[in-house]
This record gives C-alpha cells, structure tokens and sequence, in this order.
C-alpha cells in the first residue's frame, strides 16, 4: 500500500488532480450524454488521464470526439489513437472537410480552419446529442477566460453568454439544461501551464513529439514560424529553412507557429516556460492575434 | 508546494487591481506580451505610469464600463506555493458574485484606501468573508504613500478594525499596511515603514498554514459515483468514488452509511491503481466495503459513532442570487454534497443588514444579494452538519427548476 502524506497536506498536483477528478465523477454521474473534446493537445491528454484516473478501473464512461481539420500534424493523430486503443474508448471524429462538402460550414477561403472547427463541432454534438461536453481550457490561458465557470451553459445555438453565467460555488455544480443546449465542461480550469507540464512530467504520460525540440522545414509568416507543407504554400518571399523547434500549442497546422527550441525533455520544456517572455497563444496561434478580444469573439460563438 | 485560494475585495479604486497586477508581475504571472499591451494602453491613455490594473480586467464590456463585475479567477505561483486568487467586485450590488468568491477560498484580502479608513464597504466585505468561514483574513491598509507611510494612520484602522472584527467569526486576523503602487510591503518589507513589524503580504500569504483549516475529525465521504467495471480482470470490483470532506479515512475502520444505516468495513482505499492507507480532504479516491451492501450516489460514508443526523427541516443563512425575491413557500430544487431533492422555504426570519449586522426581521422576502436566515423543508433527507463545522456538508445551492439557474447559496446552521 502506498504511506499518504504524514501531515494531511496535498500537493497543488494532487489537489488539482482530485478537484478535476471530482468533475470528471460529477458529469458522469449526472449527465445523459457527455464526451470529452480531443484536440490531442497537451490539455487534452491531461483531461484524458484525469478521466483514466476517475473511473478506474472501469472505462471512461463516455466517448471522446475529435475535430478534424483536415491539416492536422500526422504526430498529434498518432498520439490520440494511442491513447484511444490504450483506453478502449470510443472515438468519434468530425471532419471539417465532411462538413464544408455537406454544407455545415462555409469555406470561404478566408476563414481559418480553427474557425470551421467551431460550425463542425457545435454540429457534431447536436446530431449525437451530448449534453455535456469536456474542453480542455485553463482560466490562465486569457484574460475572457479567467470568468469563466466549470460548467459553463451553452443555448441551443451552442453559444456562451458571459453576462448570463450561472454562480458556482463551493463545489456544488448545477449541471441543468434544458432541451436542445449543453454544458461546456472544464475541469483543467484551476491549473497553469506549469502544472500541466509538471503533472505530464510526474504521470509519465505521452504527449506528441511535436512539443520536443526536434530539427523542421519551417518558413517565417507574420512574424511566426510555420511548418512546410502541402496545406501550406508559401508565398513569394518566403523561403524555407530547417530549423531546431519545438511546438507549444498543436492545433490546424497552417496556422500553428513553432518555437526556435532546443528543450528536449519536460523539465528541459518547464525551465524554458519559466523563463518564457511570451505567452503561449500570443506566440504562436495566428488566430488569436488579430484583436485582443478575438478569443471572446469565438467563445461566444461555441468556439472550445 | 502546496495550493492556497483566496478572495479578494475592495471598493472601486481602492487599489485592488494595482494589488493583483503587482503580485502577478513580481511572481512573474505576467508575460512580455501581456506587459507591453498594457504599457501601450497606459500611454494611449496618456498616463505617466504603466496601469497595472489593466493587467486583470475582463470581459470586453467590463473593459469598457472600466469595471470588474464578476468573479475573475487568477493564477501565481511562487517557489512556495501556488495561489489562485478568486478576484471579486465590491460594490454592494455585487453581494453574491463575493459570496461566490469566498465560497472556496482559505484566505479573504480586504483593501482600504489609507487616506479614507474604513468604510460601510470595507466592513461588509469582511462579514461576508467571516459568514463564508473564510478562516483567514488580511486587511490590507493599502496606499500608505499617500499619508506619508504615518503610523498613526495605520493605528487608527488598526483598531477600528479590531474592534469590529470581535463581533464576527474571524479566527485568523492580520492588518497589513502597503502600497500596491510603490510595492511598499507588497513583497518585500518597506522601508518607509520601520514601525511596522508584521511580515509583507506576500511573505503571509506564503506561510498561512491552512492545511488544518479541514475538519480531519468527523469522517464524511458524499458517495458521487458506483465504479463497476465489470470487466473480466475486476470481475466483482464495486468501487465508491468520492471526494473526501471530512475525516481521514483508513482501511479497516468501522463505517455507517447513511441514509440507510447500514454498517460495514472499509475494506480498501483505491487512488487510481494503487491502494492508498489513508484519505482525507480534499482527496478523491474509492472506497471498497467489506459487505455487499447497497450504496449508491447521494449516500454518505461516515463512523458508527460520528454520523450527521439526516433531517428535513434546514435552518440556513441564505444569500440570494437572482432578480425575483425569494419568498417564503416558494419551491426549489436544492443540492447538497451530491444530494438533490426539492425544498420548500417556509420561512424568511430575519435579513442580514451585511453593513451593520442588524437583522431586519420584519421583511419577509431576500431580494437580489440579500443574504438571510430561512427554515427550508426539503423532500430528501439532507445529510448534513453546520456550516460553521464542515464547509462542505454545511453548503447547499438552490436552483430555479423551471430555468435551471443557480438562485441562492446556504450555509446551515441547525438541522432537526
Ligand atoms: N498612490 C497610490 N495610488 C494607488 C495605489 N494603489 C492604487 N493606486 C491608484 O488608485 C487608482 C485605482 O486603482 P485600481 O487598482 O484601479 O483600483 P480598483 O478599482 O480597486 O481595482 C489608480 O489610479 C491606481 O494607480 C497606491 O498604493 N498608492
């Protein structure tokens, strides 16, 4: 048997992991229908850990869904169905392609795919019907987030209204909803970055390669380095090099810029964050750049 | 490193964005980015100094009314600890968005302008915070730049603050002067105040020991959820899952589940796939039973000896949270631990002037963030204890069942 702590304290981790366990037990056991968003992001994987960890050793109770972009890093789909088969859970993918075909979204070739992400995904949870849906979002992450509720209550546009969020208190969530609209769920609200990086670090779980610093073809674009690619033309002007990078959000890899790094290994990845001068989607997610408010702009419109 | 949540509050301009700015940067919450964007608008704006204040405000209609009005959640770290700050507006029409706030913090900040001494406000916020049982408290005396750093201006608050503290629940006090501004005790101590002996605010909060603030005598598991993997490899496994509020749990102890009565043996104490000696709060783990008997959600584990006494008639401080009043035989969902049932209000008492602690008993209504003592009768048996014991199994919210809302938030004091 494993000796708890002498002294009845819990680490920030531990406390962190037993406050999202708490939610992850909560939605299952309250809701009808809930699924969890994989991006295959490191968030993502922690919340699937998390999850692993609440029901174990029964299964996780709910299917996980995954948008596709169509421009995905090959390394984060690897990553995800290693973590599926691992879990034996249900993966349900909705692709942006199958819905710009179907007519779901718009593909006007100006919208970015993060943002055809949003038409897909509200689409694919109104036809299964989830209730409940996991994101993997931090309050730490931006500043329309930090208000944020655990459960946060989406119309059945799929919308987010800040002035209309519900008061949650101690640990008591009210997860009501009527027909027709969901429960965004976060239940990696309370951590950072940092504490995601040291629990991947601690859990010794897998996270996709992209993160580690690694030699890639990559062009300068706006200020930010994109990876080459067939989805990715460069225009005139820019010329490809490789470089020593590494990725810290992985997302539509258009738009997704990587970081000069040569952080190899978690703690080599948690000093560099520690010194890190720039924000992780200031640095590197090329839609969330073009206004200060545009991050409450797509949460509004069901945006993750 | 451990994890401390605390509240903060504070009239608008008394300091308390320039505060969180401040313990943001110097931990370095804050990053280049986000600093240059904010030196920009300083500029625009046409200050001479760069607004820290800018640096946590919200939504895009707040940053227009220049405003916070909701609960703002906010994260630092330093080698010690990690701190999340539940950032919550002052004004009095905002009651229930610091009501939220305290529910889960260990510590309340309360800023006072210097210059003004304390105020109806500064005082409210520090009955909130005691009604909340936040255990700890700091008032911090905040631009002491502005009177000269003088003592006698502290010493002035100081024991006002003192004196008014005694009529509340307040067991842990600590009055702190700074100057968000400057950083005057902020991080460091001043040296402009070498009266003051005390430690910085970020020393104290640092090293508040709040571990002990749980309840780690009466054990209390709210059953959440039936783990029954059934599954080849854990044929028979039939695993509680639960956050621990109360108690340290142990393989072997004798249990009591209620609402049954039924007794049995915990016979193992599972945290993932490893068997864990002991639980207590705030840990999530499942717990095994030696007997088969039939527990499900909403039941709660606890010792032969040292059970709550499942009742149906609640006497609770209410704080109301929406734009109808509550009355009394209204009807409500409520949930309690991982309880719900109905609840019917049969009575308002009294209501709390949280400025003066006077208690109104001739209104027989709790209008929007008005905060009251109300007898409830509920449709299930609460499993409960006082709030002034367990935080946990002394809350409840209730829930508007026609719109879904969360409408009130109640602490009980007495269940029969
Ligand atoms: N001189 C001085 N000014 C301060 C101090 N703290 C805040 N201020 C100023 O007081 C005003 C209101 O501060 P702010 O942080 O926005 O207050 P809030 O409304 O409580 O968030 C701003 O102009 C600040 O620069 C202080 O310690 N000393």
């Amino acid at each position: 048997m494993t000796e708890t702590h002498a002294d009845y304290r819990l680490s920030q981790l531990d406390e962190l992991e037993a406050e999202s366990i708490h939610i992850f037990r909560e939605v299952a056991a309250e809701f009808e229908k809930p699924v969890l968003m994989f991006s295959g992001g490191k968030d993502s994987i922690v919340m699937m850990r998390l999850a692993e960890k609440a029901f174990y050793p029964a299964k996780i109770p709910f299917p996980v869904l995954q948008v596709d972009t169509g421009y995905d890093f090959p390394e984060v789909l690897e990553t995800r169905d290693n973590w599926v088969n691992r879990l034996g859970v249900r993966l349900i993918v909705a692709s942006v392609e199958d819905a710009i075909k179907n007519g779901v979204v718009v593909d006007d070739g100006k919208t970015s795919r993060n943002r055809l992400q949003i038409g897909t995904l509200l689409n694919a949870i109104e036809e299964e019907g989830f209730t409940a849906a996991f994101g993997g979002g931090r309050r730490d992450e931006e500043k329309a987030r930090a208000k944020e509720r655990v459960y946060s209550h989406r119309d059945d546009f799929g919308q987010w209204d800040p002035k209309m969020q519900r008061p949650e208190l101690w640990s008591l969530y009210n997860g009501r909803i009527h027909g027709g609209e969901h429960m965004r769920i976060f239940p990696l609200s309370n951590w950072t970055e940092l504490d995601i990086w040291h629990y991947i670090g601690r859990e010794g779980i897998e996270i996709p390669n992209i993160y580690f610093s690694h030699r890639r073809r990559v062009f300068e674009r706006d200020g930010m380095l994109l990876s080459e690619s067939e989805h990715n033309p460069t225009k005139s002007g820019e010329t490809v090099e490789e470089r020593t990078v590494r990725f810290r959000t992985v997302g539509d890899l258009t738009l997704t810029g990587c970081v000069e790094s040569e952080a190899a290994t978690i703690p080599e990845i948690i000093d560099e964050i520690a010194i890190a001068r720039v924000t992780e989607r200031g640095a590197t997610r090329g839609d969330d750049r073009f206004s200060e408010a545009a991050m409450e702009d797509r949460k509004r419109e069901g945006y993750f | 490193m451990d994890l401390l949540r605390f509240a903060t509050a504070g009239s608008v301009d008394d300091g308390k964005s320039t505060l969180i700015g401040r313990l943001l940067l110097d931990s370095k919450a804050i990053f280049e980015d986000q600093l240059e964007a904010v030196e920009t608008t300083s500029k625009s704006r046409g200050y001479d100094y760069t607004d820290l204040a800018l640096l946590t405000d919200g939504l895009r209609s707040e940053r227009e009314q220049g405003i916070t009005i909701d609960v703002a959640y906010r994260y630092f770290a330093t080698p010690t600890r990690k701190f999340i700050i539940a950032d919550t507006p002052g004004h009095v029409q905002y009651t229930r968005n610091m009501v939220t706030g305290a529910s889960t913090a260990d510590l309340g900040l309360v800023l006072v302008d210097a210059r003004q001494g304390l105020t109806e406000q500064s005082r409210r916020h520090a009955v909130i915070l005691s009604l909340l049982r936040v255990p700890h408290l700091v008032l911090a005396v905040n631009k002491m730049d502005l009177v000269d750093y003088d003592q006698a201006v502290y010493d002035r608050i100081h024991e006002e603050f003192t004196a008014f503290a005694t009529k509340l629940n307040i067991p842990d006090l600590e009055i702190i002067p700074i100057s968000a501004l400057k950083g005057d005790n902020v991080v460091t101590r001043s040296e402009h105040m070498p009266w003051y002996d005390g430690s910085s605010l970020m020393h104290h909060l640092e090293h508040v020991h709040v571990a002990s603030d749980r309840d780690l005598v009466d054990a209390r598991f709210p059953v959440q959820y039936v783990v029954r993997p059934k599954s080849d490899e854990f044929h028979d496994y039939r695993g509680y899952a639960g956050q621990v509020a109360g108690g340290v749990l142990k393989p072997g102890d004798d249990v009591l589940v209620l609402p049954s009565g039924m007794t049995s043996k915990i016979a193992g104490i599972d945290l993932f796939d490893k068997e864990i000696t002991e639980a207590y709060p705030p840990m999530s783990v499942t717990v095994r039973l030696e007997d088969d008997v039939d527990v499900s959600r909403g039941d709660m584990i606890c010792r032969p000896q040292n059970a709550p006494k499942p009742s149906q008639d609640i006497d609770a401080m209410i704080c109301w949270m929406t734009n109808e009043p509550l009355k009394p035989r209204q009807k409500l969902a409520i949930k309690h631990t991982t309880r719900t049932g109905r609840a019917l209000i049969k009575d308002i008492q009294y209501r709390l002037d949280v400025n003066s602690l006077h208690r109104d008993q001739d209104t027989k209504e709790l209008a929007l963030n008005e905060i009251g003592r109300v007898q409830l009768r509920t449709t299930v048996p609460l499993l409960c204890d006082p709030y002034s014991k367990n935080r946990t199994t002394g809350s409840f919210i209730l829930i508007d069942e026609a719109t879904g809302v969360t409408v009130g938030a109640g602490m009980i004091n007495n269940a029969s």
